[in-house]
């Protein structure tokens, strides 16, 4: 079997299990390509039904205004129903307090608003697209990960995942966070797109942005990020990961096409996160916030 | 291309992080940021060379105490394989991982230091490869440059490991590789460093190494998930999606349902809502039958007059995964597949003794134990020796309080 094949088997697999496991699941959906991804294979498990279960959008109002776009129309296309869980909402209540400062970013802002919305929704298991090979610390997730009732990983505590047995059993207030696409590489995810044909966000491919250095990243000029105006300039640039606007770094490209981006990234020598500077906080970064209910 | 599944499995200090850091660096597999994070740490701690293990010890525990404590999933290629890795860690209490780790390999790495030879943990993960019935095995000798590549010494490590597996009923295509994973001896190319070793390099031999999938048997299929969309469309569609687990299907085929013994034919074979000629091992499939039978979730379609076994007894070794001890009076759900029933311990007969290296009588297990049971289902199980078929083979046991996998089990 070939990789591709292999690896849509298993999300496939996987997915069926949470549909089978579960009372009330949900796909949590970023608009970016893993979860395009995810969602086209949710698709494929059921047909010729429809998608069993519905989506969740953890919206930071920091968003990418194309891949917002693109996410309204797959939800309609795909006919499956959308929640969105606010940041701003979670702000204006008092929830959490905004960060300050020129780093300042609504990433880790969005655990609160995620962990309420599961608990408000009653969802009892949250499908992602995060995948093993982004981050060392995920480089160890389950494919189902237990999750308590306060939403915390315990790196310690994990279930032994054995063979293609799933144990999704869980105590009531508890939820799991399922990876079908773990086992998937950023290339593996780039490949199914183009055999597959699917649709993603135009800031994937080279286009023309104002951008400013910071800390040797090349960072999207928006409302939500404090520059000097002086420092900004034009650049032919794509996105690899489609986060959080404030927290996004972009590398410079011509790479208009698939062909040409996963050429791209074949060549590539800097790693997809290494684009995120979220994870570049501290050597756990990524670590510490599993720890608190991240995604 | 093709997937390659590994376990890596090595004792502490036996230099495991490091010969997979230089599989993923010397392959490219590592990007410059990361390889500059780990260029970074090595310094900050006062190392003379890069410490290729930073690479793997992905847990702020493991960085700090320099040792791996959770399986840890990591991906390279070649041009021509794809590889996924488990990295098992070494240490006694987490014995647990390695078996985890090996549930879902198609070969296994188990690494020795050339100094120290056979340990109590090569034994014990000899021991683990065999019970999952690993059929590729690679013994990589490491840290040879510490022991001036003798041959010799090599040859020693070989002769003692091949008395070892031949203590078993198992007989695995074994593989022995004198490397130095630190000075890159072996790795990804042969070392000219050691002429009296006649074989290829680590790389190369898992690149190429052939692997038999052939799972024989009757056609075999868990019922995962029942497709019935209820639209105007497809009205009395009735898709049973699921896993083959043995053998294969065809349309027209005579199918029975267990556990309720009703007959039907394969009218007509889907995936993903194409429709197929035949079913294959491993795939993903939806059976479409000729009559309306009632099958759910759990159920299993399987050809007619099998030689299947169902029973409500079981014999079963059992590797304890859990902090609690196996409660001899307690209840259990046993999940094969997806496949869920209640259980009772019946008997618990012996347990590997890890000193003497025999089964000894025992009625309790703890974790990391490997004990023999005789388990009583509330309901029959279909089911084959897990040397036979893994599918049917292998079972997981679930703690009904804490909800956790407790155990794994293997049919005898």
């Amino acid at each position: 079997m070939n990789t591709l094949s292999y690896l849509e088997e298993e999300a496939i697999y996987i997915i069926r299990e949470v549909v089978g496991q579960f009372d009330k699941p949900v796909l949590l959906f970023s608009g970016g390509k893993d979860s395009i991804v995810l969602l086209h294979l949710c698709k494929k498990a059921f047909l010729p039904g429809k998608i069993p279960f519905p989506l969740l959008h953890i919206d930071t109002g920091h968003n990418f205004p194309e891949t917002i776009s693109l996410r309204d129309e797959l939800v309609k296309r795909y006919q499956v129903n959308l929640h969105i869980g606010s940041v701003q909402e979670s702000i204006d209540q008092g929830k959490v307090v905004e960060e300050k400062g020129k780093y300042a970013s609504r990433n880790s802002l969005q655990t609160t608003t995620l962990l309420e919305t599961i608990e408000n929704l009653k969802f009892d298991a949250c499908m992602g697209g995060a995948r093993r090979d982004e981050e060392k610390a995920r480089a160890k997730e389950r494919i189902f990960s237990v999750r308590d009732d306060f939403g915390q990983w315990n790196e310690k505590l994990q279930r032994p995942e054995l063979f293609d047995i799933l144990n999704g059993q869980i105590h009531s207030g508890e939820n799991v966070r399922v990876f079908p696409i773990s086992n998937w590489t950023e290339l593996d995810v780039w490949e199914y797109i183009r055999y597959e044909n699917l649709e993603i966000p135009s800031i994937y491919f080279s286009h023309q942005r104002t951008v400013f250095f910071r800390d040797g990243q090349l960072m999207p000029c928006s409302d939500f990020i404090h520059h000097n105006p002086n420092e900004a300039f034009q650049e032919h640039v794509r996105f690899r990961t489609v986060g959080d606007m404030s927290c996004t770094a972009a590398v410079p490209s011509k790479a208009a096409d698939l062909d040409t981006v996963i050429n791209e990234i074949k060549g590539s020598s800097i790693s997809e996160r290494g684009a995120r500077m979220d994870d570049k906080r501290s050597e756990g970064a990524m670590e510490e916030r599993k720890k608190v209910g991240y995604f | 291309m093709e997937i390659l599944r590994i376990t890596t499995a090595g004792s502490v200090d036996d230099g495991k992080s490091t010969l997979i850091g230089r599989l993923l660096y010397e392959t490219d597999s590592l990007k410059i940021d990361q390889v500059e994070t780990i260029e970074e740490k090595s310094k900050s701690l006062g190392y003379d060379y890069i410490d290729f293990s930073l690479a793997t010890d992905g847990l702020l525990t493991e960085r700090e105490q320099g040792i791996t404590i959770d399986v840890s999933h990591l991906y390279f290629s070649t041009p021509k394989r794809r590889f996924i890795i488990a990295d098992a860690p070494g240490h006694v209490e987490y014995t647990r991982n390695m078996v985890t780790g090996a549930s879902n390999v198609d070969v296994a790495i188990i690494l020795l230091d050339a100094r120290k030879g056979v340990m109590e943990q090569t034994k014990r993960h000899l021991y683990i490869t065999q019970l999952l019935g690993i059929n590729q095995l690679v013994i990589t000798i490491n840290k040879m440059d510490l022991i001036d590549y003798d041959e010799i010494q090599f040859n020693a490590i070989q002769q003692e490991i091949e008395k070892l597996i031949s203590d078993y009923d198992w007989t695995p295509n074994c593989h022995f590789i004198p490397v130095s994973a630190l000075k890159g001896d072996n790795v990804i190319a042969k070392s000219h460093k050691m002429p009296w070793y006649k074989g290829i390099d680590l790389l190369s031999l898992i690149e190429n190494l052939n692997l038999d999938e052939t799972v024989h048997g009757e056609g075999l299929m868990q019922v995962q998930h029942v497709i019935r969309p209820k639209t105007e469309e497809y009205h009395d569609y009735r898709g049973f999606a699921g896993k083959i687990k043995s053998g294969r299907f065809n349309p027209g085929d005579e199918i029975e349902v267990f556990p309720s013994g009703q007959k039907s034919k394969i009218k007509s074979i889907e995936k993903y809502g194409v429709k197929q000629n035949t079913t294959a091992i491993g795939e993903n499939a939806t059976l479409l039958l000729e009559d309306e039978i009632d099958a759910s979730r759990g159920n299993t379609l399987v050809i007619a007059n099998n030689n299947l076994k169902t029973e409500k007894l079981i014999n079963a070794k059992i590797c304890w995964m859990q902090n609690e001890s196996l409660n001899p009076n307690g209840k259990y759900w046993l999940q094969q597949g997806v496949y869920k029933c209640l259980i009772k311990v019946k008997e618990v007969t012996a347990k590997m003794d890890w000193e003497s290296w025999k089964s000894v009588p025992t009625d309790n297990l703890n974790m990391n134990d490997i004990g023999e049971v005789a388990l009583q289902l509330a309901q029959p199980l279909l089911h084959a020796p897990y040397h036979k078929n893994k599918n049917l083979g292998a079972f997981i046991l679930i703690d009904s309080h804490t909800n956790n996998t407790a155990g794994v089990g293997f049919i005898q």
